[in-house]
């Protein structure tokens, strides 16, 4: 990205929270499809390696569970953020949830969705994407899906003689089939197509940094975001919105983390390959 | 009773008479009451009259009399002619009823028994004292009295062949309670058997019942007739201290007959250091005679202590260490007993040897025994491998199995057994079964390590399980190890396991199937570990699946199943559910998983667990729609999801990415383009742009 930045100025687009709540995320969704997974291809080799490596099953279960409490606390932060901004900034829920930035589907996600579809076959220009794309909407509400699917069968995994108390027994067993495949969508999901999408599109390759710096390039804004940047221009905004870079050490660090994370992402992918391919059962 | 009352009658009587005569000078002497003391003591010198027999005879002639006897009705005849020919036939009937002495008659029923404490003290006093006297005493029903042996009224003396006493008769009399079959050798502790036959195919039975000899031993030769005592008891005719005296009663000279062998020593004196007559001539047995003509050690080992004798054949050593033979077990078993065939009157007494020596002659069960045994099959085709008794148990320096320095004591016999059958020897070598290593996997299991490291010489050693002498394959339905025998050959140690074993679904007593696991099965044979190591417990998991395969398999589905598999131990595996020795069909009430126990079985791990809880399926598995509906729907309705979602986002993407290395290179010609454009551009005006950017 470097080689495309002439100009020091970068635009705002991720609040510090929300770049925090992300990479607690990360920290959290990795730890959780490491010890998950250890568990679910148990009959791997590699499971039992990893076992081990995080100090044996009951270890890997604490980590398991803790990193759970994080996630939901980032879930609960996020909620309370929205709050937040609907008081300060949006007013009502109104606004919030069908105001132009809103990360709701709207009509134009439809069309930006067809656009780009016609695009892929050559068939029509690059949509012009506002503030979100729809594939970003896309990954967003699955997270929010997931956390209660995943959440709701793993509280009940963790407290089982609570929940059958007023649940039958079987529960347990659906709870356990509908926690590990939706973990398995959510984690082949994220370190496959969110990858993509995000770090591994060749305009974009190897990585895009933004979620952590929370900003981007102007150069690169304008041709990303057009919609948003032209409407930002002519509501005179922009400068608003306009930030200086961080350090390159900063960068670095950045890339060291980021680099670590979608190296574990892969490696999780690769063993669940081989375990679905070579060893499922 | 009737006794103390007839003697108050007299008394009162005898009173009467004799205080009217004398009362007037008694009186004076002294007074009332001590003339009635000393009356007493005079009373008590009178002899009382007695009752004739013929009194008795009155009624007991009558062959037709019945009385009762523990309310039985019994004759009481006793003919008085017949009586008087017999040995007792002047005897008065009080002298062995004594207690109809005064009585009055016709007596009451149920009398005493008869005694004949009046005439035979000394032999009532030895009956008293004996094995027989006392059995009796204790009240053991099967005890014999003096009728018994001796019979009621029509006793003979000893010596008229008509006797049931008479010495040729005796083995009969004696036969009646010692011999096979009777209740006294089945219900009683009598440490030998077939005594009769033994005997009456003895040297003396044969004397005595077939040639006649009056003079030969019967049992009460040795036994006495009356002082009857078991060996241990040292006041005993057979104790081992007095054992010579009573066989010298008839062999006086034995001494000088047996002075090869014995030195001529007198038995009687050093019974502690020599051996006892039985020790050669076993009781009962005593035909079996191991030696026709005595040679003493001393004699054998003029020649045999030199270092440089060899065997003419083939050249072998015959050199004999005197000192190992003198620490061995056998030192006071003789060269000749075991080299039976030396001939004491040869110039070399050993030159007529021509078997190798003979273990069973003395030591017959355990040579049957070996017989049976693998070893002895082997060794009885002449198989150069077998091993015979001197393999295992050495030759003239034999120890005791409790000798720490013998190779049969408990630590050494792995080491015994591993000489033929560790890996590369002539027994591994011909051995075909699936057991390998077995010395190396003995000695790191459980058993060798308590053996080996702990020194607990009660730990099982190869011995504890094949046994001694009885090794055979464990396909041999006689086998100690073999499938049916398993569980109580290990539990001649592990009892409590063995009980409980029995009463589970795996024991043949309870299930009716073919292949029922034995103790083997789970805990191996040879590499058997501890029970509660990490090792053993994940292993477990496989043995119970070898036979259970598909509930194995769904085990190792759920949760359980998948912690277990990863290496731990702390959670639920088979036996933590089902129980390890006690395991039942979940069906019945007994089992750990029964409707009543399986909520208590939950709760050893999962202390809040409900009902409901229980209704967890701890063998589900997402594959059976018959079975589990919920499960199979449930997963193939996720793995829909699963598979949609990435369809689309597969295709998505797929489709994305030719068009984004397009506009990659796009974007980077773009760039190019403005590059150029900003070099070509005023320097001031590029300033002025980047100041408003600013």
């Amino acid at each position: 990205m470097e080689r495309m930045l002439k100009e020091e100025d970068q635009v705002l687009r991720f609040s510090r929270l929300n770049r925090g709540l992300h990479i607690l995320m990360i920290i959290s969704f990795i730890s959780l499809s490491l010890t998950g997974m250890s568990l679910k291809f148990s009959y791997t080799s590699w499971a039992v390696i990893l076992s081990h490596f995080f100090g044996g099953f009951e270890a890997a279960g604490s980590i398991h569970r803790f990193a759970a409490f994080v996630m939901i606390c980032v879930f609960i932060t996020h909620i309370g953020d929205l709050i937040r901004i609907k008081r300060k900034e949006a007013g009502t829920w109104k606004k919030l949830i069908f105001g132009k930035d809103s990360i709701l589907f709207n009509k134009k996600d439809l069309e930006d969705f067809i656009g780009s579809l016609k695009w892929f076959l050559g068939k029509g220009e690059r949509p012009e994407f506002g503030r979100w794309t729809y594939w970003e909407k896309f990954d967003y509400f699955a997270v929010f899906w997931g956390m209660f699917v995943i959440g709701s069968t793993g509280l009940t995994l963790w407290f089982p003689e609570f929940f059958t108390r007023f649940m039958p027994g079987w529960v347990l067993n659906v709870a356990t089939i509908i926690h590990s495949d939706e973990a398995l969508l959510a984690t082949g999901f994220i370190f496959t197509i969110h990858f993509f999408n995000t770090h591994l599109r060749p305009e974009k390759f190897p990585m895009d940094i933004v979620i952590f710096t929370g900003r981007m390039p102007l150069e690169e804004f304008k041709i990303d975001r057009p919609q948003e940047y032209k409407e930002l221009v002519e509501k005179g905004e922009l400068e608003n919105h306009l930030v200086e870079a961080y350090q390159p050490i900063v960068i670095r660090g950045i890339k060291v983390f980021g680099w670590t994370a979608l190296s574990l992402g892969f490696f999780i992918i690769i063993w669940i390959i081989y375990a679905m391919i070579f060893s499922y059962r | 009773m009737l006794k103390k009352k007839n003697s108050k009658k007299l008394l009162r009587n005898l009173i009467s008479r004799l205080v009217q005569g004398f009362h007037f000078y008694i009186s004076i002497i002294c007074g009332n009451f001590f003339s009635s003391i000393i009356l007493l003591f005079l009373l008590f010198s009178f002899k009382t009259v007695a009752q004739d027999n013929s009194d008795c005879f009155g009624c007991h002639d009558d062959e037709s009399l019945t009385g009762t006897r523990n309310g039985r009705t019994i004759s009481v005849f006793v003919g008085e002619k017949k009586f008087t020919q017999f040995i007792h036939g002047q005897v008065p009937c009080i002298g062995c009823h004594v207690d109809l002495k005064d009585a009055e008659f016709p007596h009451e029923d149920d009398l005493k028994p008869a005694t004949c404490n009046g005439c035979h003290q000394t032999e009532q006093e030895q009956h008293a004292k004996s094995l027989h006297g006392k059995a009796l005493a204790r009240g053991d029903n099967l005890a014999p009295t003096c009728k018994t042996c001796h019979g009621s009224h029509e006793i003979l003396p000893a010596d008229n062949p008509k006797s049931s006493v008479y010495p040729m008769k005796i083995p009969f009399l004696c036969g009646r309670c010692h011999q096979e079959g009777t209740k006294v050798q089945k219900q009683r502790t009598i440490h030998q058997d077939h005594i009769i036959e033994n005997f009456s195919e003895s040297i003396h039975g044969e004397g005595l019942l077939k040639k006649g000899l009056v003079v030969a031993p019967n049992c009460a030769s040795c036994h006495t007739p009356h002082s009857i005592l078991p060996h241990t008891d040292p006041a005993s005719s057979i104790a081992r201290k007095n054992i010579a005296s009573t066989c010298t009663k008839c062999h006086v000279m034995i001494e000088e007959v047996h002075r090869k062998i014995i030195k001529g020593e007198l038995w009687e004196k050093k019974s502690h250091i020599l051996p006892a007559c039985i020790d050669c001539h076993q009781p009962h047995k005593i035909r079996k005679v191991f030696y026709e003509l005595g040679m003493a050690n001393k004699d054998c080992m003029t020649c045999h202590q030199a270092e440089s004798i060899k065997s003419s054949k083939d050249g072998h050593s015959l050199y004999v260490v005197i000192n190992e033979y003198e620490l061995s077990i056998h030192n006071k078993t003789a060269c000749s007993q075991c080299h039976a065939e030396v001939n004491a009157s040869s110039v070399r007494p050993c030159e007529t040897i021509k078997q190798k020596v003979d273990c069973t002659s003395c030591h017959a069960e355990v040579g049957d025994e070996y017989k049976q045994s693998t070893h002895g099959m082997l060794a009885a085709k002449k198989d150069p491998n077998a091993p015979t008794c001197s393999e295992c148990h050495g030759t003239h320096g034999t120890l005791g199995k409790k000798d720490p320095a013998s190779p049969i004591f408990a630590t050494n016999i792995p080491k015994l057994c591993a000489s033929c059958h560790r890996e590369g020897e002539q027994a591994a070598v011909r051995y075909k079964g699936q057991e390998h290593q077995i010395i190396e996997s003995y000695t790191e299991s459980i058993h060798g390590k308590g053996l080996m490291k702990s020194g607990l010489t009660v730990t099982a050693t190869c011995t504890a399980c094949h046994t001694a002498h009885r090794e055979l394959p464990h396909t041999n339905e006689k086998s100690s190890v073999n499938a049916k025998n398993v569980a109580a050959t290990c539990g001649t140690c592990h009892h409590g396991i063995q009980e409980k074993f029995e009463k589970s679904i795996h024991s043949s007593k309870i299930s009716d199937s073919q292949n029922l696991p034995s103790c083997n099965d789970c805990h191996s044979a040879h590499k058997i570990k501890r029970a509660d190591s990490e090792g053993f417990k994940l292993h477990i998991m496989d043995q119970c699946g070898r036979c259970h395969v598909e509930i194995a398999k769904t085990y190792f589905d759920t949760y359980h199943g998948k912690v277990s598999q990863l290496g731990y131990t702390k959670t639920a595996k088979c036996y933590d559910c089902h129980g390890a020795h006690d395991i039942l069909s979940p069906s019945d009430p007994k089992s750990h998983l029964s409707r009543k126990n399986v909520l208590k079985t939950c709760q050893k791990c999962h202390e809040g667990a409900t009902r409901k809880f229980a209704g967890y399926f701890t063998h589900a598995t997402h594959h059976d729609p018959q079975k589990y509906p919920i499960l199979f729907w449930t997963f193939w309705g996720m793995t829909g999801l699963l598979v949609g979602t990435f369809f689309i986002a597969g295709v998505h993407t797929l489709l994305w990415l030719p068009r984004s290395l397009k506009w990659r290179r796009e974007l980077a010609k773009r760039i190019k383009d403005k590059e150029n454009l900003v070099n070509k551009t005023d320097l001031s005006e590029s300033k002025k742009e980047n100041g408003k950017n600013a």
